[in-house]
C-alpha cells in the first residue's frame, strides 16, 4: 500500500484553477522527485497535501487515513512533515526554540533535550548556533534549520519544497547526504525541485507536472537519461 | 508645594498606571496574537468591576471577587471569541473591530438593566483600608496592594510566556500562525485561550480599580481610550512597551492633577503626540 496516495486532485486559488486532476502515489520509504517548470503546480500539490489550500477536490490519503477532512495540524500529527519553500524560521526565536517548535505537538514522549542533542549531531552548523536568533543565519543555515525542525519529531514522511533553492553548493551536497541517510532510516520523501539533476540523483522515482497535470512518471534513472523529456518539461 | 505631596501623588500615579498596565496588556496580547482590535475591552473592564462587586457581595469577601470574577469573565471572553470573533478571521480587520464595538454597547446596556444607572460604591476590603508609613510618607494601603498584585501578575505572565511550552507556542504563533499549524498546533485553540486571558486581564483591572472609584456602567469608556493610548505609546504588540507606557501615562495623569488639574484629560494625548513625533512606532515598536 502506498504511504501517500493522491487521486484526481483539483485545487484553486480564488478563481484560478491550478491543479487539474493530479494523481501521484508514493510508496513507503520511497524518495520521489516532483519536478516541472515554475508555476506548473508543484508547490500547490505539496500545499494541498498539507491542507493549506483554500479550495480543493479529489482524494488524498496518508498511511491509510483520508486527509481531505483533516486540518493541517491533524495531518502533521499523523506523521506528515512539511518544509515550506520560504523556510518560515520564526523571527525573534533562537535556533533552539525553533527546534522546540517542531516538538510542541508531539505526544510521542520524546525527551526534548535528547531530541535536540540528537538533531544537533546531524546538523553541526546548527549545533554551534543553538542560542543564536534563527532568522539571522544565512539562507542555507535557515534551510537546514527548517529541515531539522521538520525532522525532529520523527515523521513518517517529509514534504520538501525546493530545499536547494538559493543555497551554496557545499550545503546542497550536505543536504543530499542527509536525505540519503533519512531514506536509509525508512523516511518517505517527496522532493519538489527546480534543480532537476540533483533531485533525480537523490530520488528513486520522478514525476513531472506541467500546467497542473502529471505528464510523466518513471524511475529517476530513466528520466535522468532522457534529455528530450527533461528539455520539454523542465527547461527554464 | 512640599515634597511629600509630590511623592504621594507620584505613588498614586504608579497605582493608577498599574491598572492601566494590566488592562492595556490584555488589549495588546489580543491584538498581537489575533490581530483583533478589541473595542469591547473597556466594557469588559467595567463588567469585571461589577463582577467583582457581585461575587464579593455574594460571598461577603473581596478576595473571592478578586479571584473569581476575572476567571469567570475570562471564560466569558472565550465564549465571545468562539461564538462571535472566530467567524470573522480572514476577513477585513474592520469586521472584528465593528463587532466588538457593538458588543461594548450591548454589555453596557445589559449592566444598566441588571445593576441600574447609578454608580455603586465598591468598599475597600477592611484589611486594606488605611495608610502605611513607608518612611518617606504615608501611602494608602489599597494602592500599595494594587501595585503588588499587578507586579505578581506581570511576573506570572512573563514566566508563562518565556518559560513554558505554551508561551513558546504563543510567541511563535503571533509571528507566524501558518508554520504553527504545519507543526501540529491547533492554532484556533491557542487563539481561544489568548482571547480569554486578554479579557481576564481587563476584568482583573476592573476589579482592582473598583475600590479606587465608584463603579458605574460608563466607567469602561475612558479606560478603553487610556488603554489604547498606552498601547500606542508603548508600541503595538509590545508587552514591555505596555508596561512602561502604562506607568508613564498613570504618573503623567496623576502629576497633572496636582499641578494643572484643568489639563487632566488631555495630558495623555499630548504625551502620545510627543512620543509619536520622536518614535512613530511607539517606545518599543518594531521598525518595519
Amino acid at each position: 500500500m502506498a504511504m501517500l496516495e493522491i487521486k484526481d486532485l483539483h485545487a484553486w486559488y480564488g478563481a484560478s484553477h491550478i491543479l487539474h486532476g493530479v494523481s501521484i502515489a508514493v510508496g513507503q520509504g520511497e524518495v520521489v522527485a516532483l519536478v516541472g517548470r515554475n508555476g506548473a503546480g508543484k508547490t500547490t500539490t505539496i500545499r494541498s497535501i498539507m491542507g493549506l489550500m483554500p479550495r480543493m477536490t479529489g482524494n488524498i490519503s496518508f498511511a491509510g487515513t483520508d486527509l481531505m477532512t483533516l486540518q493541517a495540524h491533524q495531518r502533521f500529527r499523523l506523521g506528515l512533515a512539511y518544509v515550506p519553500e520560504d523556510r518560515r524560521i520564526v523571527p525573534g526565536l533562537t535556533v533552539r526554540e525553533n527546534l522546540q517548535l517542531g516538538l510542541v505537538a508531539s505526544h510521542a514522549g520524546i525527551n526534548e533535550r535528547d531530541a535536540i542533542d540528537e538533531i544537533a549531531e546531524s546538523f553541526p552548523r546548527l549545533k554551534e548556533r543553538l542560542d543564536q536568533e534563527g532568522a539571522t543565519m544565512s539562507g542555507g543555515e535557515q534551510q537546514m534549520l527548517a529541515i531539522a525542525r521538520a525532522m525532529i519529531a520523527k515523521p513518517k514522511m517529509i514534504l520538501l519544497d525546493e530545499p536547494s533553492e538559493g543555497i551554496m553548493p557545499v550545503l546542497v551536497e550536505e543536504m543530499g547526504v542527509l536525505f540519503r541517510r533519512l531514506r536509509d532510516q525508512g523516511v518517505t520523501l517527496l522532493l519538489v525541485e527546480q534543480n532537476v539533476e540533483w533531485a533525480l540523483r537523490l530520488a528513486d522515482r520522478a514525476v513531472i507536472i506541467d500546467q497542473g497535470e502529471v505528464v510523466h512518471e518513471s524511475s529517476s534513472a530513466a528520466l535522468l537519461a532522457d534529455k528530450a523529456i527533461q528539455e520539454r518539461y523542465c527547461a527554464v | 508645594m512640599d515634597a511629600e505631596l509630590i511623592l504621594i501623588q507620584l505613588f498614586s500615579g504608579v497605582a493608577l498606571g498599574a491598572i492601566l498596565v494590566i488592562t492595556a496588556l490584555g488589549l495588546s496580547i489580543i491584538f498581537g496574537m489575533l490581530g483583533v482590535v478589541n473595542f469591547a475591552h473597556g466594557a469588559l473592564f467595567m463588567v469585571g468591576a461589577y463582577g467583582g462587586l457581585w461575587v464579593a457581595s455574594l460571598t461577603g469577601s473581596f478576595w473571592w471577587g478578586l479571584l473569581v470574577a476575572p476567571i469567570m469573565i475570562g471564560l466569558f471572553g472565550m465564549i465571545i471569541e468562539w461564538l462571535l470573533v472566530r467567524p470573522l478571521y480572514g476577513r477585513s480587520v474592520d469586521d472584528p473591530l465593528l463587532l466588538t464595538f457593538g458588543l461594548s454597547y450591548v454589555l453596557v446596556e445589559a449592566v444598566r438593566i441588571v445593576f441600574g444607572n447609578d454608580g455603586i460604591p465598591f468598599p475597600t476590603p477592611s484589611q486594606l483600608t488605611g495608610v502605611a508609613n513607608l518612611g518617606i510618607g504615608y501611602f494608602p494601603i489599597y494602592r500599595l496592594f494594587v501595585i503588588v498584585v499587578v507586579a505578581v501578575v506581570l511576573l506570572l505572565l512573563w514566566l508563562a510566556l518565556e518559560k513554558t511550552k505554551f508561551g513558546l507556542i504563543v510567541r511563535a504563533g503571533a509571528r507566524d500562525p501558518t508554520i504553527m499549524r504545519v507543526l501540529g498546533v491547533n492554532i484556533s485553540k491557542v487563539w481561544l485561550l489568548v482571547f480569554g486571558v486578554g479579557v481576564g486581564l481587563a476584568a482583573l483591572g476592573g476589579v482592582l480599580a473598583g475600590p479606587m472609584r465608584t463603579v458605574n456602567p460608563e466607567m469602561g469608556s475612558l479606560v478603553l481610550i487610556e488603554a489604547f493610548v498606552v498601547t500606542v505609546i508603548g508600541g503595538l504588540g509590545s508587552l514591555l512597551g505596555s508596561v512602561v507606557a502604562g506607568l508613564l501615562v498613570g504618573i503623567a495623569i496623576s502629576m497633572t492633577a496636582l499641578f494643572a488639574p484643568e489639563l487632566g484629560t488631555i495630558v495623555m494625548f499630548a504625551l502620545m503626540a510627543l512620543i509619536l513625533l520622536v518614535r512613530p512606532r511607539g517606545l518599543f515598536g518594531k521598525t518595519a
